[in-house]
């Protein structure tokens, strides 16, 4: 933090001014006249909220697409497929017993299975040739889309929430302050915010087990250099196929998340590959901090967008990404 | 090989040497099979009725072209764009924009001669920033890159109003008609794809043999030796996304023609892998490639549903149809259907020179 203000005195500066007006924009009460410029505070929360609780989202599915690539310099066009394959698994598993935590569990395990199978059949075969396991998984993204069409058909299923997370939670956060002198508090959905939380706790385990176990140091140098760690006698295939379960099996989580966030249906296989890949060109390839960076960025910039200028809202968030690629190709938060 | 020839067999230097530099600059015309095939197409209307000339016929040289532009890029350039389809839609977005629509309130109602040199100008700037950012980045990240602009342009024409129409996009679009031909009529249509197609192809053809081309490909196989060569990578790299831009403006001018519309839809992901599949099906090394390819995505496209209803089973499922005769080519053949063929061809070539040779790694 220190270097980088060092190094950087000009982006340092602009950074710690936008989070002071951030962080003055969420905690004070909106003077008048800001109101009547930009809307009600409220509707600001909220945006803000939702696009922080949505980053959440887009983690969960970015982080398992950055590890693949980063370990395996596999771009798995067929994420977005296995997204939605989860969130399917946790339709049919929570309305079928009617628990929504043993959804989770049977969605990660089954899209796990998914991406063994994956790796263990198909990339690696194709080890090494980057553009052709591309090609292979755009083929295996149709395919399947095709596959899912033709079990679940084109309708929109949203995952049942369950009872105790269901109905908003008053937070600690001023909106207003009636004539009355009593202060207005904001409410909130309670299971987006436990989702959140939720995907902060993901995030974080999987920093720590990539940073403080064997196991992670193994995965970070295979980051560096598989071939060198592949001589010095680790199984390097095991790994490739514990990585590809983890990342695909993280993709399942958020599927049946954004089941519940959201709705599932054709298509959204599309949007949520979309979405890691801008995540992960601005966060940086292979890196998750730098998909946590880039997921914030991307939820809060898309539904700010769509609060405040609805009909470019998809254009902000694609300025963003030209913006990271003029300026640092290699993305925020990547190291080379 | 070709120095060696020339000192060998020289009977008669003075005279022969212009038709040589020309054979050696078009092959192809000494191709039988290639005379074959041109004057079929040509003859093509007195064979085949509206339905198989423009559904079939035409609708394969339009998505030909398009996939000529990205086989120029991914075969002479190593970058594989997933936006040229996009690129086309923007063309084919244009023409509806500036030109004569049903939708009078976004349509300028300029004249087809002014609205189509417009929309292929602008079609090929967009191309050209697009491929200035996509070359910041090189192999795989071309195509996340490219794939993110062309989702990118896909959920804003979905959104935006004033200008794309939003999900209902641009109908009754206006044909050209002039000389007293209407150039939408079948026919007339089916010549003008043939001829487009016909100038991309052996724009790329010539192109790949000219010094920019050869530059280019050089680019591909060693950047770093070609900048210590004093060539500047980057510039050749986003001179061809200029020249792809320009070869899929066309196309999506044509398809906009074809279908008189114009929607998201036409420029959705799925249709922008859609011309990474005709290509890669066809093969991406040689530019009649996205024409092969083309045609047998068009013809299982239209045929699909029948044959398979045929067999018994569930004809929509003509995607998985798709999905995984593209896997399978890309399993089996890094080079498509000319791979597989040329191969078939070498075998034989080589079981009849020496039947029974052992086969060599």
């Amino acid at each position: 933090m220190a270097r980088f203000i060092e190094r950087h005195p000009a982006w340092a500066l602009i950074v710690i001014i936008a989070v002071a007006v951030l962080a003055w924009l969420v905690f004070a009460i909106w003077p008048p006249g800001l109101e009547a410029a930009i809307g009600r505070k409220r509707v600001f929360l909220n945006a803000v909220l939702n696009g922080i609780t949505l980053g959440g989202l887009y983690f969960l599915v970015a982080s398992g697409f950055t590890l693949i690539f980063g370990l395996m310099r596999n771009v798995n066009l067929a994420h977005g497929s296995l997204y939605l394959f989860g969130g399917y698994v946790g339709y049919a598993i929570s309305s079928w017993t009617g628990s929504w935590l043993l959804s989770f569990i049977i969605a990660f395990i089954a899209v796990a299975l998914v991406g063994v199978i994956l790796q263990l059949v198909v990339f690696r075969r194709m080890e090494g040739q980057d553009l052709r396991q591309t090609m292979v998984t755009i083929g295996l993204s149709i395919v399947f889309a095709d596959l899912m069409l033709w079990v679940f058909g084109g309708d929109f299923y949203q995952i049942q929430t369950p009872s105790w997370l269901i109905g908003p939670i008053q937070l600690p956060l001023l909106t207003a302050i009636k004539s009355s002198g009593e202060p207005v508090y904001l409410q909130y959905p309670l299971v987006r915010l436990v989702i959140f939380a939720a995907s902060v706790v993901i995030g974080i385990a999987m920093w720590l087990a990539l940073n403080r176990t064997r196991i992670g140091m193994i995965v970070r140098a295979g980051v560096d250099d598989r071939d060198i760690l592949a001589a010095t006698g680790v199984r390097i295939q095991l790994v490739f196929v514990l990585v590809f379960a983890l990342g695909a099996g993280l993709a399942g989580i958020a599927g049946v998340v954004g089941g519940t966030f959201q709705s599932l249906s054709p298509g959204e296989d599309t949007r949520f590959l979309l979405a890691s890949l801008v995540v992960v060109i601005v966060g940086g390839m292979g890196s998750i901090p730098g998909a946590a960076l880039g997921a914030v960025i991307i939820g809060l910039a898309e539904q700010l967008g769509s609060v405040y200028i609805p009909t470019y809202a998809i254009v902000v968030t694609f300025l963003i990404m030209v913006l990271v690629l003029a300026l640092r190709p290699q993305g925020l938060l990547a190291r080379r | 090989m070709s120095l060696l020839q020339s000192t060998q067999f020289r009977p008669d230097p003075s005279a022969d040497a212009p038709r040589r530099a020309w054979v050696r600059a078009w092959p192809e015309f000494q191709n039988p099979a290639a005379w074959l095939v041109a004057l079929v197409l040509v003859i093509m209307p007195l064979i085949a009725n509206g339905f198989f000339l423009i559904e079939i016929f035409a609708t394969t040289l339009i998505l030909g072209i398009i996939a000529l532009s990205l086989m120029f890029l991914a075969g002479y350039g190593g970058m594989v764009s997933l936006m040229q389809l996009t690129i086309a839609g923007f063309a084919g977005y244009m023409v509806a924009v500036f030109g004569i629509s049903g939708n009078a309130n976004i349509s300028l109602g300029w004249p087809w001669w002014l609205a189509t040199p417009m929309a292929l100008a602008l079609a090929t700037l967009f191309g050209t920033l697009g491929g200035a950012l996509a070359v910041r980045t090189e192999g795989i990240y071309t195509i996340m890159i490219t794939l993110a602009i062309g989702a990118a342009f896909y959920y804003f024409t979905n959104q935006n109003w004033a200008i794309f129409n939003g999900h209902t996009g641009i109908n009754t679009v206006a044909t050209p008609h002039f000389w007293g031909v209407d150039w939408r009529a079948d026919i007339a249509f089916y010549y003008v794809a043939l001829g487009v197609a016909a100038i991309c192809y052996f724009a790329v053809q010539y192109v790949s043999r000219a010094p920019f081309g050869l530059a280019l490909q050089g680019v591909r196989d060693n950047s770093r030796r070609m900048a210590a060569l004093g060539f500047n990578p980057n510039a050749h790299r986003i001179a061809a996304y200029a020249f792809a831009a320009f070869i899929a403006a066309l196309g999506g001018v044509l398809q906009v023609w074809n279908y008189r519309q114009i929607s998201p839809g036409s420029v959705s992901v799925g249709a922008c892998i859609d011309v990474l599949i005709i290509a890669v099906v066809g093969g991406i090394t040689r530019p009649i490639g996205p024409f092969i390819g083309a045609l047998i995505f068009v013809l299982l496209r239209t045929f699909a549903l029948d044959v398979l209803i045929k067999f018994g089973l569930d004809g929509n499922r003509f995607r998985l149809l798709i999905g995984l005769g593209f896997l399978a080519i890309v399993f089996w053949s890094s080079d498509g259907v000319i791979g597989l063929w040329e191969r078939w061809r070498r075998r034989n070539a080589s079981s009849t020179q020496r039947s029974g040779g052992g086969r060599h790694g």
